[in-house]
């Protein structure tokens, strides 16, 4: 078992000549919620789509909790506790609420379910149709949006969609969730909700957190520590305020 | 007795609903056919409606829940007819003759090389999306239709056709609603299961659904193999409904008047499919008896102009609050407000129960820009997340 619960080593890739990321190197330890922050265009959500197999990296590797992942196709690093959610949010629309999680159960060991098992609507078929959906209630529950559980997910308002997305992700029971720009969209009472809801997120369910964002109230909200990208590679990584005072990185975003 | 009572209000009606509908028509005909009340023409338009209703559920499974449009239907139940065809020819000749065995083994054969197929299109499917695929079944429809037209005389009939055993004519239909019963049963359980869960999420959203730990490889193949076993069922029932396989039949034109079939029943509801497949049926062989001579043109028209304005009635949003309004279901909820006093509320209507429709028919029917855009640049990818 390794001391870190992800762990990459020089991963990166190039699409052609052009090197999108290269050489980072992210050590995140048990509990902590680390920031991936950096100007437009550094690569972020490309290494997001690295780390859940969307891209297969051109070099490096990394590890979920001494596991190698790299080559995994995007279900089975999800099986393997990687959870995402998505800049622009991917819900299932025309689904209501409640199902959208149990999506997220399906793959779970305890609600396994053969096909032939729920045509024939065995015993089994029922008990797991049933558990699914009182644990689906129970995650709903736990993020506020269990009286909206039948409506349909394009019906909720933006901040409950960024809720049930974060639900779905949990509901894989993921070991490492990797937030793409949560607080896209929302004004500062929602972000703070979102930070409150984040760390709790973190208590609750004993995740390890690694979150895109531009926001940098949030970042220095609740982040244990950072690594800046910029042009696809690591410009600084440490603690909150000695990576946000770094020249560089001031530099990076606000140019000089 | 009370207990009775209570577990019966406790079952789901609205999952039996299509069983009871096609179960009472089954029975009533055929008590109907032994009271010997029938003529041969409804005997010979209940197999077609039933035939009919096979194709458009099993088309509604890849349509409206999988979310890829198929326009070679047909040629998977080319694919059946053909197999099942030749089988019952060779087995009429053994010990087995021309009885119900050989029909099962007949249904069985053109399920599973109709099902073959099937994977063999979802292979393309994995990767191809939205019109690319549809370009690719409808070309498979066709090559199977070609195929079978320049195949030797010997083995399935050539350009001629394949002449299959007679079947006692009479009870086929009730084999028919029994084949229906069997197709709603298993793609009904399908989607109301875990698995049939996953289908729609892939329909929904596919990358999230990949994210999400779907295996979407797994689905999509079964999606289009049960779908395409059914039309090979159907295909096998043609030939012992019409004894003779001609390829020309399933062109395209069948592919797409089954997919009309599945929209205009509105798609992922598969009630609809079965009304629709039946009304587009009786209404085919109704215009075809009526218009006879110079006016056999008008058909067509007719035909046209009905799909049109079903097409604005469903699609229009002023007529859409209008519908909104007059649903059977509105019409009880306002009754009930009424009762209790309280005031109605139009929302309460919004069906957040029924598996709900994805594609509507602007998508299906329409080349808007979008797609215009998307063809000029085959090799964009979704990358809106960067």
């Amino acid at each position: 078992m390794s001391d870190f619960v992800l762990e990459t080593k020089n991963l990166g890739i190039s699409f052609g000549g052009l090197k999108a990321v290269q050489d980072v190197n992210l050590k995140i330890k048990k509990n902590e919620i680390y920031g991936l922050i950096g100007p437009n265009g550094a690569g972020k959500t490309t290494v997001f789509n690295m780390l859940t197999g969307v891209y297969q990296p051109t070099t490096g590797t990394f590890f979920l909790n001494g596991e190698e992942l790299k080559g995994n196709t995007q279900e089975k690093i999800n099986h393997k506790g990687i959870a995402r959610t998505f800049q622009n949010i991917r819900l299932f629309n025309n689904m209501t609420v409640v199902r959208n999680v149990m999506v997220g159960l399906h793959s779970a060991p305890e609600f396994k379910c053969t096909l032939l098992e729920s045509l024939l609507r065995l015993p089994r078929h029922f008990r797991v149709e049933r558990e699914m959906r009182e644990r689906a209630k129970e995650l709903l529950e736990i993020f506020g949006l269990l009286d909206e559980r039948n409506h349909l997910a394009y019906n909720l308002p933006y901040g409950k969609q960024r809720r049930l997305e974060i639900a779905r992700a949990l509901a894989t029971s993921p070991k490492l969730l990797l937030l793409d720009e949560p607080a896209a969209g929302m004004n500062p009472q929602e972000t703070a909700e979102l930070m409150d809801m984040i760390r709790f997120v973190r208590d609750h369910f004993d995740m390890t957190i690694l979150l895109i964002e531009h926001d940098m109230s949030l970042v220095s909200g609740i982040c244990d520590r950072l690594t800046v990208l910029n042009f696809g590679v690591t410009l600084a990584e440490g603690d909150v305020t000695t990576v946000l005072n770094n020249p560089d990185v001031v530099k990076a975003y606000l140019g000089d | 007795m009370t207990s009775l009572l209570q577990g019966l209000k406790n079952i789901k009606w609205k999952h039996y609903i299509n069983y009871i509908a096609v179960g009472i028509f089954a029975i009533l005909f055929t008590l109907m056919t032994f009271g010997g009340s029938l003529p041969q023409s409804t005997l010979y338009m209940l197999e077609e409606i039933t035939m009919n209703i096979l194709l458009s559920v099993s088309l509604c499974l890849v349509v409206g829940f999988l979310g890829e449009l198929s326009l070679g239907h047909a040629g998977f139940m080319c694919v059946g007819a053909y197999m099942g065809g030749k089988l019952a020819v060779i087995l009429s000749k053994t010990a087995l003759g021309n009885g119900v065995l050989s029909f099962v083994f007949c249904m069985l054969l053109g399920a599973v090389v109709a099902g073959a197929a099937g994977f063999l299109i979802g292979l393309p499917a994995l990767r191809l999306k939205g019109d690319y695929l549809a370009i690719v079944t409808l070309a498979f429809g066709e090559i199977v239709k070609t195929l079978f037209q320049n195949s030797s005389s010997e083995s399935f009939g050539g350009p001629v056709g394949l002449r299959t055993p007679r079947f006692d004519k009479q009870y086929l239909f009730i084999i028919g609603f029994a084949l229906v019963l069997l197709a709603l049963f298993v793609i009904q359980n399908l989607i109301r299961s875990k698995h049939g869960r996953a289908i729609t999420a892939i329909r929904d959203n596919e990358i999230a659904a990949k994210a999400t730990g779907i295996n979407v490889t797994k689905y999509k193949l079964l999606g289009f193999i049960i779908s395409a076993a059914f039309a090979g069922i159907a295909g096998v029932f043609y030939s012992f409904s019409h004894n003779y396989v001609k390829a020309e039949v399933f062109d395209y034109n069948y592919s797409i008047e089954i997919l009309i079939m599945v929209v205009l029943g509105g798609m992922g509801n598969i009630s609809g499919a079965i009304i629709s497949a039946t009304l587009i049926t009786v209404l085919n062989t109704e215009l075809q008896t009526i218009l006879t001579g110079d006016r056999a043109v008008l058909k067509d028209v007719i035909y046209a102009l009905i799909l049109i304005a079903i097409v604005i009635y469903n699609n229009a949003p002023a007529l859409r609050s209008f519908r909104e309004r007059f649903t059977p279901r509105a019409f009880v909820r306002r009754l009930l407000a009424k009762r209790k006093g309280n005031a109605y509320n139009a929302d309460d209507d919004a069906r957040w129960d029924v598996v709900p429709t994805k594609i509507d028919m602007d998508e299906v029917l329409s080349v808007d820009l979008k797609v215009v855009e998307s063809t000029m640049r085959p090799d964009k990818e979704d990358k809106s997340d960067e």
